[in-house]
């Protein structure tokens, strides 16, 4: 591994040496028609065919996930939110040193990985990002190098596990497998938890806490002492010194040395997203100013904080899928004239119990007025009235889109689902 | 009519999961829009629960955090006196079990409760029940009660407590009834949270304290509880490809 970490050497020019040993009949048969499935998905506008030639892939080849992987440097970027944003980061710093190989699109179980991999046997280094109730055998199959906690809270409790149980997975997870180097948030008292045995973590302090799933301790469960700037638990969990720090918009590095961050990403979430990805990039070698320099050209996630022309609107879609994720957005938005408009799905995807909503504090919005959207814009409408904010309810997506005057900007923030159909209507009409 | 309403939020670090602290957002605001000054008082985990709160609400939680609420709870007064003295309290899925003689946890051991409403809970075989919860309750006035319920618990009354509902849709106790009536105690397992999907029962609640009091508009609850009992009703019509019989809604 150490081996594999110092071959690139940082800033060299990408090898062309073939970093893939050569796989099996099995793995090479697999591959193919896992890439047939996947352009037949493609084509007949299924969808984008990555799920569907994962599964193809490690139906015929169980192992080829391990073998897709195998002799790159990988890092693996889990959590509940800021996945997707950490690694295109992470992908953006790590590309300047060479090809980068990553699971775009949100295909992060372990079949959208593994066919990622297979896509492209040639890029020496992956990045991957990965759903953190399923991120145990991706981390042990890519014998991954840097492993990247960004945090855990709730998300989509009505089908999968609690905060807790989940913490105890990683946990285990953490003690057994040749792990690399963690990068974990020292904020978080489940991450600490969970990585508190493992042999190299580097952690990293973000500039905001959401301390809402975290009242008792994860090792012992008595409640957690927590002031502003340290939490700590009598069973001697305490929050880690950390060797990263946001900070007022700047990162201070191992050295205690200050670096602006110059994003295009709005808000202080994206901060501390970019401070994760700084330090993993750091882990794989990467001098810090070509990760900041990468930073600054990062402006849209897959659509998320992407300003569209739309019926001659400028219209923003920000992604908020959970109560932590929401929170963060309500400083995002752009104050009044700005319209804001609010969709909101409960499919299986975004957690059939849209509950959550009454976790956030919309009441910061009170007195500006908001459009709401989407299957579950009721609930939504019901939880703003009893937070003093005046809705207006438009059933039709593109009416929504277009319920505002034409001549400010118009905010949506949208969960899961209803974000992906937003983005097919922007981009399509 | 009482001019100030204390509504004690009880350990919302540890019952407030599955966005049951709604529930004292609404009783609270619908007690201030009929002119009555409202709050809300958060009880931290570290805190006593105070004897002094007009309504008492409890909701769902993780085992661990429903284990260490039981234990905070047990070793003070504040709730046990509010229960003697008659005020309402409204007691979600954890918030239930807790208030009851003894729940097990998801390791099969066996924990006492309270022993304020008169029922046992253990395990569910088979899956944990998460979906919408529709139930018909049993006491007057109140209309279909919608929720969402999400847990693994089954619950058997006492004699000294009755079922708040018969399900029409969903889990509930896991016996065709749902949560218990007991005294000024009401427990459901329904999330949602509930009293945000039925303000005819945050009413209720309300007018044990308030008295009499005039009826607000509640044109959005009333939109979103047609949605969900028809989207309950018709999914019910699919699996059974029967006529589904229903009372008031």
């Amino acid at each position: 591994m150490t081996a594999r970490l110092l071959a690139g050497s940082p800033g060299a020019p990408a090898t062309t040496t073939r970093w893939h040993p050569t796989p099996s009949r099995r793995f090479r048969f697999a591959r193919r028609l896992a890439l047939t499935a996947s352009a037949l998905s493609r084509a007949t506008g299924y969808g984008a065919g990555t799920t569907i030639g994962g599964r193809v892939l490690l139906w015929i080849d169980p192992d080829g996930l391990r073998v897709a992987a195998r002799g790159r440097t990988a890092a693996v970027v889990t959590g509940t939110n800021g996945k997707t944003t950490t690694r295109t980061l992470l992908v953006a710093a790590l590309s300047r040193r060479g090809p980068v190989v990553s699971n775009r699109g949100g295909a992060n179980l372990r079949a959208g990985v593994g066919m990622a991999l297979a896509r492209d046997l040639s890029a020496p280094t992956a990045v991957l990002e990965v759903d953190e109730y399923v991120v145990e055998p991706v981390v042990a199959e890519t014998t991954a190098d840097v492993v990247v906690l960004l945090n855990l809270s709730r998300d989509q409790l009505d089908r999968v596990a609690e905060v807790s149980s989940v913490a105890a997975r990683w946990r285990t997870m953490l003690g057994s497998a040749r792990i690399g180097t963690v990068v974990a948030n020292a904020d978080d008292p489940h991450v600490v938890w969970a990585a508190a045995d493992a042999p190299r973590v580097v952690w990293v302090a973000p500039c905001s806490r959401w301390l809402g799933d975290a009242a008792t301790c994860p090792a012992c469960g008595e409640p957690l002492d927590m002031d502003p700037v340290d939490w700590h638990c009598r069973c001697g969990l305490r929050r880690p010194h950390p060797a990263w720090r946001v900070e007022a918009g700047s990162l201070v590095a191992p050295d205690g040395r200050r670096h602006p961050l110059h994003l295009q990403l709005p808000g202080a979430v994206n901060e501390t997203n970019a401070a994760f990805a700084a330090a993993a990039a750091t882990c794989l070698g990467l001098p810090l100013q070509d990760s900041l320099d990468a930073f600054e050209g990062v402006a849209t996630v897959e659509g998320r904080y992407d300003v569209v022309s739309y019926r001659g609107r400028e219209v923003r879609v920000l992604l908020a899928k959970n109560p932590a994720g929401w929170t963060e957005t309500i400083g995002m938005v752009r104050p009044p004239p700005a319209t804001l408009v609010l969709s909101v799905n409960a499919r299986t995807a975004d957690g059939r119990d849209p509950a959550w909503l009454w976790d956030v504090p919309f009441e910061r919005w009170a007195g500006r007025p908001v459009i709401v959207t989407g299957e579950r814009a009721l609930d939504l409408l019901v939880r703003l009235k009893y937070a003093g904010v005046a809705a207006r309810h438009v059933p039709r997506l593109r009416d929504a889109m277009l319920a505002g005057d034409r001549r400010c900007p118009t905010e949506v923030v949208a969960n899961y689902t209803t974000f992906r159909q937003l983005l097919r209507l922007l981009h399509d009409g | 009519m009482a001019d100030s309403l204390t509504v004690v939020l009880v350990y919302p670090e540890l019952l407030g999961t599955y966005g049951d602290v709604g529930n004292a957002q609404v009783l609270v605001q619908r007690a201030r829009w009929r002119g009555v000054s409202a709050r809300v008082e958060r009880v931290g985990v570290a805190d006593a629960v105070p004897a002094y709160g007009d309504v008492y609400v409890l909701g769902g939680g993780e085992d661990q955090a429903q284990l260490l609420a039981v234990n905070r709870l047990r070793a003070q007064r504040g709730l046990h006196s509010a229960v003697a003295a008659g005020a309402p309290v409204l007691a979600v899925c954890a918030g239930l079990q807790l208030l009851g003689w003894s729940f097990v946890d998801g390791a099969g051991l066996e924990h006492a409760g309270l022993g304020l409403l008169d029922c046992r809970s253990d395990r569910l075989g088979g899956p944990r029940a998460v979906g919408e919860l529709l139930t018909q309750p049993r006491p007057e006035g109140i209309p279909l009660l919608t929720g969402f319920e999400n847990h693994q618990g089954r619950t058997v009354l006492g004699r000294d407590a009755t079922p708040f509902g018969d399900v029409v849709s969903g889990v509930g106790n896991g016996d065709g009834t749902d949560g218990a009536v007991a005294g000024s105690i009401v427990a459901t397992y329904a999330h949602g949270p509930v009293l945000a999907r039925n303000p005819a029962l945050a009413d209720s609640l309300l007018s044990r304290v308030m008295g009499a009091f005039e009826p607000i508009d509640d044109e959005p609850e009333c939109a979103l509880r047609r949605e969900r009992i028809r989207t309950v009703t018709s999914n019910l019509r699919r699996r059974r490809g029967a006529s589904v019989r229903l009372g008031r809604q």
